[in-house]
């Protein structure tokens, strides 16, 4: 065990850690948008109760994002920083734009809408948790942004051992980026249309109020919508990474040598003839390169190492991420057949939806690992190994009292947060709305 | 170019200080100025819709000094480990303890983490900077305690002007007593900013004495300023003075750190390139005023003194 080990430990338990909040709250925003626009619009008072009990959830939750995101921008300076000094002046410009375009924008005007329900016209206020929303959605281009530059750098040249940058709208316009985006945004969809069906689906066991049906049938459409993107651009993405790191493709699906007309491998021992290919190229026939082979060719080109990822972990992480993805859409493909023409909701189905909970939650974790592990060993792809990105003034001791103290830290968040979220949940939605005081002390949501 | 990022970058952690100086003072005092839980949530609502906006400013300053001077962050943020990681838990159980405050049954342990979650990072930023710019452990406990004491003057005369009733009259009190405590300790250790030895490399006379001493001095001058104002009843006058006192102290930290970012390391090497740092000043001189703008308009809707229910 030394520094570097500890420090990736750090990275990965505090990123995928941030990563269960992040999704929730880019789903989760628009989606509480969306419901206090149908008030705005109609004027019923169950999209209002709607908005605030769902507003709850979202604030709770959003207040771990926020935490949990400022120790990842901390990080590449503390545990990172051969990484930092290499890369920060294209990789530093994404991260210092999310902060000024959309971190300034999502922050003020949450405080916005939060204390402003009684002090801003109505749509000003409605103008407010939009802007929050887009805020979220922002941040997650920029970041997608930063770390599709890890995958495929470009618009750059190295100068004196340094990163420079030479082309801003190409790592802006970055094609991993524009894959990612659509994927990982379209997955946050899923994993909030996951998280309100799992909410409407006990409240629909528990009453037949049409306010539940109304939000389940919502969040069903946001979901099954949203898992058509994610497959759509998931689709993009397996093109991108042959061409592009074509050694985490091999690793995902276990392939160790070039093979012509690959097959797809289900799980092992069982495989589709040809669909690898397929996938790859959009040709049957086309070559993809395996493990052992571009394992050959690195080291001629890269010098000795191993420039292959855990294949365990990417390969399974790969089967997770597929088949919880599809579960959770599938659910909602159903949902949304059984509900058509204003039919009720089956029970069953019902408890399924509350059952499935973890699914999307695991499987964006899983992308997240199938993603940066498949990376492994650089950090910055074909130019900054993982092992020479660490900081080389930080002690074994300083890394394992920051890694114990947020893992402690956050575990115990976590649990904190889910009693949270469950009691919320429990008791459901306010009565009545009381009536609007002028100066209030409690705004609506907070205090 | 070089020059311009760096004025920045301190224009973004002067920003930082002068915001979220005065919200970690209310988090401080909160439990102290409140006999009630009404009281502390008259306490906390004055800075409710604004510091998660106080705190991007810090996310900004980061953010741009890894953008603009990426050896300057990489260096920095890893020579002081575990300040910054005890700032970053300081940030995360003030952070969870303000938005769940309200959705709890038994908010005392919100509450505490707001209170420490407030004086880690008021402290420890102090130190932090102190450390930077004079390199002695003693001169970073004395920065600590000074800037721990001024977000609490700071808090102080915020919340004095943004409540009323019994919480603006303790608060003020507060204020006075946290004025007598600041005040000679403003003597020490900005006497000691504006004429100490410095960090290694950093030379004892000459322009950067003169130019750190000056802001230095003027912000001793604004601290009694404050106080006196508050004495007089003058809220905003002396919440005014107490962020002048704080930019100042800022502005002279960062005249000593333009010439010494960090021992062995001149801003000129630390820096991104000329192309990267036109592009961000683009964005920056498009975006800033926006941000600005909508910033300052989040005040002006909560202009309003926070009241009691009655």
């Amino acid at each position: 065990m030394d520094a570097l080990d500890l420090a990736r430990w750090q990275f990965g338990v505090t990123t995928v850690y941030h990563f269960l909040f992040v999704p929730l709250t880019i789903g989760l925003g628009v989606f509480v948008a969306g419901l206090q626009t149908a008030w705005h619009r109609t004027g019923k008072e169950h999209y209002l109760r709607l908005t605030k009990f769902f507003g709850k959830l979202f604030l709770i939750n959003f207040a771990m994002g926020v935490v949990t995101g400022i120790v990842q921008e901390f990080q590449f300076g503390m545990n990172w920083s051969e990484y930092s000094t290499f890369v920060g002046d294209v990789f530093g410009a994404p991260l210092a734009l999310e902060a000024l375009l959309a971190f300034f924008m999502e922050s003020t005007f949450l405080g916005l809408w939060i204390f402003g329900w009684d002090r801003l016209p109505k749509r000003v206020h409605l103008a407010c948790i939009w802007a929050a929303a887009i805020g979220s959605n922002l941040s997650a281009y920029f970041i997608l942004a930063a770390n599709a530059w890890m995958k495929h750098p470009v618009g750059y040249e190295v100068v004196d051992g340094r990163a420079r940058m030479t082309d801003l709208w190409a790592v802006l316009t970055n094609s991993t980026a524009l894959a990612q985006v659509p994927h990982v945004v379209g997955a946050a969809f899923i994993v909030a249309g996951g998280f309100v069906l799992a909410v409407s689906g006990y409240w629909l066991l528990r009453t037949r109020a049409p306010m539940w049906r109304g939000a389940a049938r919502a969040a069903l459409v946001m979901t099954a919508v949203a898992g058509a993107v994610v497959a759509g651009s998931g689709d993009l993405s397996a093109k991108l990474t042959h061409e592009q790191q074509p050694m985490k493709l091999a690793s995902a699906e276990g392939l160790e040598r070039d093979t012509a007309g690959a097959p797809f491998t289900i799980v092992p021992g069982v495989e589709v003839p040809k669909l690898l290919s397929f996938l790859s190229t959009g040709d049957f026939d086309a070559t993809v390169q395996g493990t052992e082979d571009l394992q050959r060719r690195y080291e001629e080109r890269f010098g000795p190492g191993d420039y292959r990822p855990d294949q365990a972990v990417v390969f399974w992480s790969y089967r997770v991420m597929i088949s919880f993805g599809l579960t959770t859409v599938g659910l909602s493909v159903l949902g949304l057949w059984l509900t058509r023409r204003r039919r009720d909701l089956p029970p069953w189905l019902a408890r399924l939806f509350v059952l499935a909970l973890p699914l999307p939650l695991l499987a964006v974790t899983a992308g997240w690992l199938l993603s940066e592990i498949g990376r492994q060993p650089w950090t910055v792809t074909g130019e900054l190994l993982t092992a020479a990105s660490v900081s080389p003034g930080v002690s074994l001791t300083e890394v394992a009292v920051s890694l114990t103290i947020f893992t402690l830290l956050y575990g115990a968040l976590a649990v904190v947060e889910a009693v949270l979220l469950a009691r919320h949940v429990r008791r459901g939605p306010e009565e009545s709305e009381p009536a609007p005081a002028a100066e209030r002390l409690e705004p609506s949501l907070m205090y | 170019m070089i020059d311009l990022w760096f004025v920045i970058i301190a224009f973004l952690w002067t920003g930082y200080f002068m915001l979220e100086g005065f919200d970690f003072g209310v988090g401080l005092l909160a439990p102290f100025v409140s006999r009630d839980d009404t009281e502390q949530r008259q306490s906390l609502q004055t800075i409710g819709p604004v510091w998660d906006g106080n705190e991007v400013w810090l996310i900004t300053a980061v953010g741009a000094m890894f953008a603009a001077f990426p050896a300057w962050y990489a260096g920095v943020f890893s020579a002081f480990y575990l300040p910054v990681v005890l700032v970053l838990v300081g940030l995360i159980v003030r952070g969870v303890g303000l938005e769940w405050r309200g959705k709890v049954t038994d908010p005392v342990w919100c509450d505490l983490g707001i209170v420490v979650g407030s004086a880690l990072p008021a402290f420890l930023w102090g130190a932090v900077f102190a450390n930077m710019v004079l390199g002695t452990a003693l001169a970073a406990v004395v920065g600590g305690v000074f800037t721990l004491a001024l977000c609490v003057l700071h808090g102080a005369v915020f919340l004095a002007l943004r409540t009323d009733g019994p919480v603006r009259r303790r608060a003020r009190a507060a204020a006075l007593a946290a004025g007598a405590v600041t005040l000679p300790l403003a003597v020490v250790a900005l006497a000691n900013l504006a004429f100490g030895a410095g960090a290694a490399g950093l030379p004892e006379t000459g322009p950067v004495f003169d130019a750190r001493s000056v802001p230095a001095l003027a912000a001793m001058g604004a601290l009694a300023a404050a106080v006196a104002l508050i004495w007089r009843r003058r809220e905003g006058w002396a919440f005014a003075a107490t962020a002048t006192a704080i930019a100042l102290t800022s502005v002279s930290v960062f005249t000593v750190l333009r010439v010494v970012p960090l021992p062995g390391l001149t801003l000129a090497e630390a820096a991104s390139g000329p192309y990267t740092l036109t592009m961000l000043t683009w964005i920056g001189l498009i975006a800033l005023p926006f941000v600005l703008v909508y910033q300052g308009w989040t005040y002006w809707v909560f202009r309003k003194r926070v009241s009691l229910a009655h």
